[in-house]
């Protein structure tokens, strides 16, 4: 009788353990509920066990107190990181203010629980890392009127309490892109790679924003993508720089957290990589550029605007000129890596004047996905002329309703050697 | 899309699942599940990290790493052993445990990224020259590869033919049985425990200094030890099967990505290029072996055909009757 009840536990061990492995942090907003039990087990043990980012903190009497919900610890190298350093720096600027984080909170139920305790501890402002806190967390916001709660990534937002942050990243990717392909046509090849995580409109906005960079330096290369389906996995990262790498491409970027494009490249001849997200993450030679993100600035003025009661709560997407993202080596105190100083003049005057324009607030998403663009099968996805709209960079086609897209984000440029994947 | 590359990727990085599931396979042998794969790997990944930093030697931080796991594991056997308490819930609880000290621990090393050390990769010289062999097996390799290489023999030679050996398996078959010809069950499970831990900590060193060099805290090892508890059951407690399984899981990981490339394979529509979901099912191949495994030895009968060891899971107390 013993011995089969071990089996069982042992069995239902198992399950739990493919389960915890095969669902690495789900973008899809219907995680199954099963799933999400698990985790929800395995959180709060944890939650326990580790030091004080784990607990649910504590607000103070008198203070505004913020606080910060982030998917992975906050010295991840990487998303969550740049998040961490971004509420330091408000803690660091601003006088009244109380800050707080939330770290290694799984998307879905778990991350609901945490908002919510958030909320009955007398927060005044919760920031939300990840885009599967999204629908948790406007179910809180509902709850909790007069706390306000702000998503970053995502496409959600009510108007009332409950917004939607993200930044103008696809300029600095697209900027990448330009630099990828100057180093590959400089070294005579005639491919990049990309390593795209999920599915949804933000990774394919991003990598087509790095596709058209590389057509503005590079006409004959293609673009080479790999689906890993993590954002934060050190060994399938790893891998699937090796498998683009092995596939011929001379440059590989990142959608993911880990410098696993850079490592892997530190391995090879004469190829390089492009990491992402966080500002520390790019200090090898074999590394180009990484373009990260840098949230203090805009924690700062999204709780100035909620103090003052004139946050409109809804779709708050920072441009590229105000800081709030950049491009390693070519911000202003930074040196260039030694693989981007080496580009041909001609190109790296070319780069350097787009993100000159970048910075004057004179070049936007808006001129990266101006038309004419054309998808894989030759079809006109924007006509000469046109531009995109915020909902068609935000979204698939056709959008939430009130904030319809009619290009959306659900086409590979033509220049991309994948097919677009089924959704 | 090259099958040498996808194979030699495979090599690579099952050699992390090899070390993990071979440490596994000597803890169950001698009688004590310990599911605290995962968090004694994450302390070996972050006890190498550190060490190697500080000591500026890779060698050093692997040995730490070793320590570390092994030291922690012996949590693990205090209270399965000597406390005779559940070995699954101990195990869950270590995980945790490990995770959380981890984390303190490793608070900081994120940043240290570049001026750590790391192991050493080389191709052997003649043998890497073998015609598609050479490709796979020896070439640009970390050395925990070659290592692993020669481990994967002698631990199977030292479960099944040597003196101690027979001491591991009779102490997790018959504990009872053992006690009465004078080996000691206590001390041997406290032992193999603690070797499980030395080769967890050791799988969590080959991250961390080799096949994924840096700290990114929980993410590190990223199931990687559940994955191993797994494949002992897929290995049926035999090494060199751990050492096929991890492979073939590490080459399967890779051919899912490789096989997104190119829209025609021998002439024909790449279905794994048009539906990239399709990969998900290559991936699943080895937790169904594990599944076809558990449930034949679910059956009492059919548990030795496939190696469980009788004792495996059960607290040995002197003097009780039965097992």
């Amino acid at each position: 009788m013993r011995k089969k009840s071990i089996w069982l536990v042992i069995s239902l061990v198992l399950i739990a353990a493919f389960v915890f492995t095969a669902c690495q942090p789900a973008p899809a907003d219907e995680a199954p509920v099963a799933e999400e039990a698990e985790e929800v087990e395995e959180e709060t043990e944890e939650e326990a066990a580790a030091d004080g980012g784990l607990q649910i903190p504590d607000a103070e009497e008198g203070m505004f107190n913020v606080a910060v919900v982030m998917l992975s610890n906050h010295d991840d190298g990487g998303w969550s990181q740049a998040q961490w350093e971004g509420i330091n720096y408000v803690q660091d600027n601003m006088d009244g203010v109380h800050t707080a984080y939330v770290e290694l909170v799984a998307e879905g139920a778990d991350s609901e629980q945490v908002f919510r305790a958030l909320a009955r501890k007398g927060f005044d402002l919760i920031f939300g890392g990840s885009f599967g806190y999204m629908d948790p967390m406007q179910v809180v916001a509902e709850e909790f009127p007069d706390i306000g709660f702000v998503h970053i990534s995502g496409y959600k937002f009510d108007g009332v309490n409950f917004g939607n942050l993200f930044g103008e990243m696809e300029v600095m990717k697209y900027m990448a892109g330009m630099i990828a392909g100057s180093r590959a046509k400089a070294d005579g090849a005639t491919r990049v790679g990309g390593m795209a995580t999920f599915p949804i409109p933000e990774e394919l906005r991003l990598f087509n924003a790095y596709a058209l960079g590389v057509a503005e330096t590079c006409p004959d290369c293609d673009v080479d993508i790999r689906w890993i389906f993590t954002w934060h996995d050190p060994i399938v990262e790893r891998e699937g720089a090796d498998s683009l790498f092995d596939a011929g491409s001379h440059v590989v970027m990142t959608g993911a957290d880990t410098p696993a494009s850079a490592l892997a490249a530190a391995d090879r001849d004469g190829v390089y990589g492009i990491t992402y997200d966080w500002i520390g993450s790019c200090t090898i030679d074999e590394c180009l550029t990484a373009p990260y993100w840098v949230w203090g600035p805009e924690f700062i003025r999204v709780i100035e605007e909620v103090q003052a009661g004139t946050y409109p709560y809804m779709a708050d997407y920072f441009g590229a000129s105000g800081g709030g993202v950049g491009l390693y080596g070519l911000m202003e105190g930074q040196e260039l890596q030694p693989g981007v100083a080496s580009l041909p003049a001609e190109d790296l005057q070319k780069i350097q004047d787009v993100m000159a324009l970048v910075q004057a607030g004179e070049f936007d998403r808006f001129d990266v996905f101006a038309g004419p663009i054309i998808d894989i099968d030759g079809n006109v996805i924007v006509p000469d002329g046109e531009f995109m709209t915020q909902a068609d960079i935000d979204q698939f086609a056709p959008g939430a309703p009130g904030f319809e897209a009619t290009y959306g984000m659900y086409w590979w440029n033509q220049n991309i050697a994948a097919d677009l994947p089924d959704l | 899309m090259d099958l040498i590359l996808i194979l030699a990727s495979g090599i690579a990085t099952g050699t992390v699942l090899l070390y993990a599931t071979v440490g596994e396979i000597f803890s169950e042998r001698s009688g004590i599940l310990n599911l605290g794969v995962e968090g004694m790997m994450l302390i070996g990944a972050m006890a190498a990290y550190r060490a190697a930093a500080a000591t500026n030697s890779a060698w050093m931080g692997l040995l730490v790493a070793m320590l570390a796991a092994g030291l922690v594991s012996q949590i693990h056997a205090f209270i399965t052993i000597t406390l005779q308490a559940d070995q699954v819930i101990s195990g869950l609880a270590l995980n945790f445990l490990a995770t959380g000290i981890s984390l303190v621990l490793g608070e900081g090393l994120t940043s240290l990224r570049d001026v750590v050390p790391q192991l050493p990769k080389f191709s052997i010289p003649g043998l890497s020259q073998i015609p598609w062999l050479g490709g796979i097996f020896f070439y640009n390799h970390s050395i925990m590869v070659y290592i692993g290489y020669l481990f994967i023999p002698l631990t199977w030679y030292f479960i099944n033919r040597t003196r101690p050996g027979l001491h591991l398996r009779a102490v997790g078959e018959y504990p009872a049985a053992a006690d009465t010809l004078g080996i000691r069950v206590y001390f041997t499970r406290y032992l193999y425990v603690f070797v499980g831990g030395l080769l967890a900590g050791l799988a969590g060193a080959t991250i961390s200094l080799s096949i994924s060099p840096g700290w990114f805290g929980g993410l590190t090892t990223a199931g990687q030890g559940w994955i191993a508890i797994g494949l002992v059951i897929f290995a049926q407690w035999n090494p060199y099967r751990a050492a096929f399984g991890g492979f073939t899981f590490g080459a399967l990981r890779r051919l899912v990505l490789d096989l997104q490339g190119p829209a025609l394979i021998f002439g024909l529509s790449n279905p794994f290029h048009y539906n990239i979901h399709y990969g998900f099912f290559l991936k699943m191949i080895p937790y169904i072996f594990t599944v076809v495994f558990l449930v034949i030895g679910s059956s009492q009968a059919n548990r030795k055909r496939i190696g469980t060891p009788a004792a495996l899971g059960l607290p040995y107390i002197r003097g009780q009757r039965g097992l």
